[in-house]
C-alpha cells in the first residue's frame, strides 16, 4: 500500500499511469486529510469534496483509456488569489467574501488542461499582503513544524501560507502560490517546501487577484526540485489577456532538474549578511557554498552594493499599486457593501469594514505616495532606485550563472509573537526574497538543514532573466546533497 | 518628511476609508515609521537613472481589432450587491 502522504508529485503522476491506485483513491484521501487538519492547521479557505471527486473520476477514465495527461488525476491545492469558475474566491479578505468568479485564471485553467484535480483554496494573507499568513480574514494559519519539545503554534510564513501549510502536512501534491516580495519562497523555508517564482510573466497574472502588478509572480510550491519544475512547466504560458505575460516559448523545465553543474559560476553576495541573523544561517549558507563547490561549481564571491535599498523601494512601489488595484473594491459591482448616507459614504463604509487593519494600512502609504506633490519624491524615486538594483543583478550575471544567498533571515516564529513590534519587523521577513521581486528575475527556495531547534531553513538560488532552467539544475543539486528528509511529526489530526 | 494626525486624516478620505477614529494615533505613528526608514532612498543616486516600469522588456503586443467579448450581462451582474433588471443599484451620486 503506497503512503499517499510522502508521494512527490511526479511519483503521483507515475503511480497513476501505472495504475498503482487511481485518481479517486487519490482524491479521496487529499480530501479526507484535508478535512481533518482543517480545524488544527486552518490552511485551507474552502475544500470542495464534490468537485474533486467529479474531476478525479473523468481522470480515471482518461487513465484507463490510456490519454492521461501530464498531471491526470494529480490534486494541486489553489491559493485563494486564483479564480476557479463557480468557486468562492476571497483572497483571504472580507471585502470579496461570497465572491463567485464567472472565469477562470489561465494558471488553473493551464493545470485542468494538462489533467491535475482541484479539491481546495488555501489560505493567505489578506490580499497577499503579509509575511506570516496571520493577517488572513479567516484568521492565523498554523505551520505543522513546530520546535523540538515546545507545542508553541509556529507561523507557516506569508503570503502563501496556506499552500505551504497543507503541503508541509503531506495533503497535496503541489500547490500554487503567488510571489510579490517573497510569498512563495519565505513559506516554503519556513515548511521545509520547494518554492519558487519563475521570470515575470512566465506566469499569466490573468485571473490572479491583483496586488502589485509589476511585482506579482504566480509560482509554485512542492516538496521537491523536480516537481517544482514540473508544476511550473503546466502553470506557466504565453497568454493574450495578460499584456505583460511573457510571448516566447515555455523550456522542459524538468530537463534541468539533474543536469550537472560543473563548471556553473556561482556568486555569494556579501551583503546579504545582516545583522542579528542566528549563526545557523551563516553556517547553513556556507554549507551550500560547500556542497556546490563539490559539485564542480566555481564559487565567486561578489557585491550586489543596492541590496538594502530593495526593501525600501518595495515599500513604495508595492503600496502605490496596491493602491490603485485594491480602488476597485468599492461596494459597486462586486464585494461587500456597506450602505452610508450618501455615494461617498457608502465607499468608506465599505472598505473601513472590508479591509483588514495591513491593508488598510498599506492602501494609505500607497495613496500618500502617489499624491499631488509626494509622487516625484517617492514613487519616481523609487523606480529609479528600482533600476539600480536591476543594474546590480545584471552586472553580477557578467561574472556568474547563478546568486546563492539564505531565504530568510530567521526560521519560523510563533503566532502572535511579532503582534506588538512595528510593522518594518515584519517586512525584513522579505530582505533576501525582495531583490528578485524588484528586478522580475527567477529565484528558488530549497530545504537545506534543520536549526537547533528542529525547523527547517532554506538556502535561495537566484538567476538570470529567463534562465529558470540554471534555477532549477542549481536548486536539484543543492537538493541533493542537502538529503532534506525530515518532516514535521503529525500532531494535527 | 512626516505625516500629522490631519494629514493621516486627509490620506484616509483620499482613499475613500472610512476615518478610524480609535486608530488615528496609532496610524500615524506607523505612517511615520515607514515613512522615516524609506527615507534612506535618498542615499541613492538616481541622476540620469531612468525610471524601471517594467522588469523583462518586451514590446507591448497588440491583438486584432476584434470583439472578442460581451453579451454576458448576467455574469457581470452575478455578483453585484444589488441588480435590478440587467443593472447594478448604486447610491444616487448625481442631484
Amino acid at each position: 500500500m503506497t503512503d499517499f502522504s510522502t508521494l512527490s508529485l511526479a511519483d503521483a503522476a507515475a503511480g497513476l499511469k501505472k495504475k498503482d491506485f487511481t485518481a479517486t483513491e487519490l482524491a479521496e484521501f487529499t480530501v479526507r486529510e484535508a478535512e481533518a487538519a482543517q480545524g488544527a492547521l486552518n490552511c485551507f479557505t474552502l475544500i470542495d469534496g464534490e468537485r474533486a471527486m467529479r474531476m478525479a473520476r473523468a481522470s480515471d477514465e482518461r487513465l484507463s483509456s490510456g490519454n492521461g495527461r501530464a498531471l491526470e488525476g494529480v490534486p494541486i491545492a489553489m491559493k485563494d488569489l486564483f479564480a476557479v469558475e463557480g468557486v468562492e474566491m476571497t483572497a483571504s479578505s472580507n471585502i470579496l467574501k461570497g465572491f463567485t468568479p464567472t472565469y477562470e485564471s489561465t494558471v488553473s485553467q493551464n493545470l485542468w488542461d494538462a489533467g491535475a484535480v482541484f479539491f481546495a483554496k488555501t489560505s493567505m494573507d489578506e490580499f497577499a499582503m503579509g509575511s506570516s499568513n496571520e493577517t488572513a480574514a479567516s484568521g492565523a494559519v498554523v505551520n505543522p513544524w513546530r520546535a523540538k519539545g515546545s507545542d508553541e503554534r509556529l507561523v507557516p510564513g506569508g503570503s502563501s501560507g496556506g499552500s505551504a501549510s497543507a503541503l508541509a502536512a503531506g495533503i497535496s501534491y503541489g500547490a500554487t502560490g503567488t510571489d510579490t516580495g517573497g510569498s512563495i519562497r519565505q513559506p516554503a523555508a519556513f515548511t521545509g517546501l520547494v518554492g519558487a517564482k519563475p521570470t515575470y510573466g512566465r506566469c499569466s497574472r490573468w485571473g490572479v487577484v491583483a496586488f502589485a502588478s509589476s511585482l506579482d509572480h504566480p509560482g509554485p510550491l512542492t516538496r521537491t526540485v523536480r516537481d517544482n519544475a514540473i508544476l511550473m512547466q503546466h502553470m506557466a504560458s504565453p497568454d493574450p489577456k495578460d499584456s505583460t505575460s511573457y510571448t516566447g516559448e515555455v523550456p522542459d523545465f524538468a530537463a534541468a532538474v539533474g543536469k550537472s553543474v560543473k563548471g556553473l559560476k556561482i556568486g555569494i553576495p556579501s551583503e546579504y549578511r545582516v545583522e542579528g541573523m542566528p549563526g545557523e544561517i551563516e553556517t547553513l549558507w556556507s554549507q551550500g557554498r560547500e556542497w556546490l563547490e563539490a559539485a564542480g561549481c566555481e564559487i565567486v564571491d561578489i557585491s550586489l552594493p543596492m541590496t538594502k535599498y530593495a526593501l525600501p523601494a518595495y515599500y513604495i512601489i508595492a503600496p502605490a499599486e496596491a493602491s490603485s488595484n485594491l480602488a476597485r473594491y468599492d461596494g459597486m459591482r462586486y464585494g461587500q457593501r456597506v450602505e452610508g448616507e450618501d455615494l461617498i459614504d457608502t465607499y468608506e463604509k465599505s472598505r473601513a469594514a472590508g479591509f483588514g487593519k495591513e491593508v488598510q494600512r498599506r492602501i494609505m502609504i500607497g495613496t500618500y505616495v502617489l499624491s499631488a506633490g509626494y509622487y516625484d519624491a517617492y514613487y519616481l524615486k523609487a523606480l529609479k532606485v528600482r533600476r539600480r538594483i536591476l543594474e546590480d543583478f545584471n552586472a553580477a550575471f557578467e561574472k556568474v550563472d547563478a546568486i546563492l544567498t539564505p531565504t530568510t533571515p530567521s526560521a519560523a516564529f510563533g503566532i502572535g509573537s511579532k503582534a506588538k513590534a512595528s510593522p518594518i519587523e515584519m517586512y525584513l521577513n522579505d530582505i533576501f526574497t525582495v531583490t528578485a521581486n524588484i528586478a522580475g528575475i527567477p529565484a528558488m527556495s530549497v530545504p537545506a538543514g534543520l536549526d537547533k531547534s528542529g525547523l527547517p531553513l532554506g538556502l535561495q538560488v537566484i538567476t538570470r532573466a529567463l534562465d529558470e532552467e540554471t534555477m532549477f539544475s542549481v536548486g536539484a543539486a543543492l537538493e541533493d546533497s542537502a538529503g532534506f528528509s525530515a518532516r514535521p511529526e503529525k500532531w494535527w489530526a | 518628511m512626516s505625516v500629522t494626525q490631519d494629514d493621516v486624516r486627509r490620506i484616509a478620505r483620499l482613499a475613500r476609508i472610512a476615518e478610524p477614529t480609535d486608530r488615528i494615533e496609532q496610524l500615524t505613528g506607523e505612517l511615520n515609521g515607514i515613512l522615516d526608514w524609506v527615507e534612506q532612498l535618498g542615499e541613492v543616486d538616481v541622476e540620469g537613472v531612468e525610471p524601471m516600469t517594467t522588469a523583462v522588456s518586451t514590446p507591448l503586443p497588440l491583438r486584432p481589432d476584434a470583439v472578442t467579448d460581451g453579451e454576458i450581462t448576467q455574469d457581470i451582474l452575478k455578483n453585484a450587491p444589488r441588480s435590478e433588471e440587467g443593472f447594478f443599484v448604486v447610491p444616487k451620486s448625481v442631484e
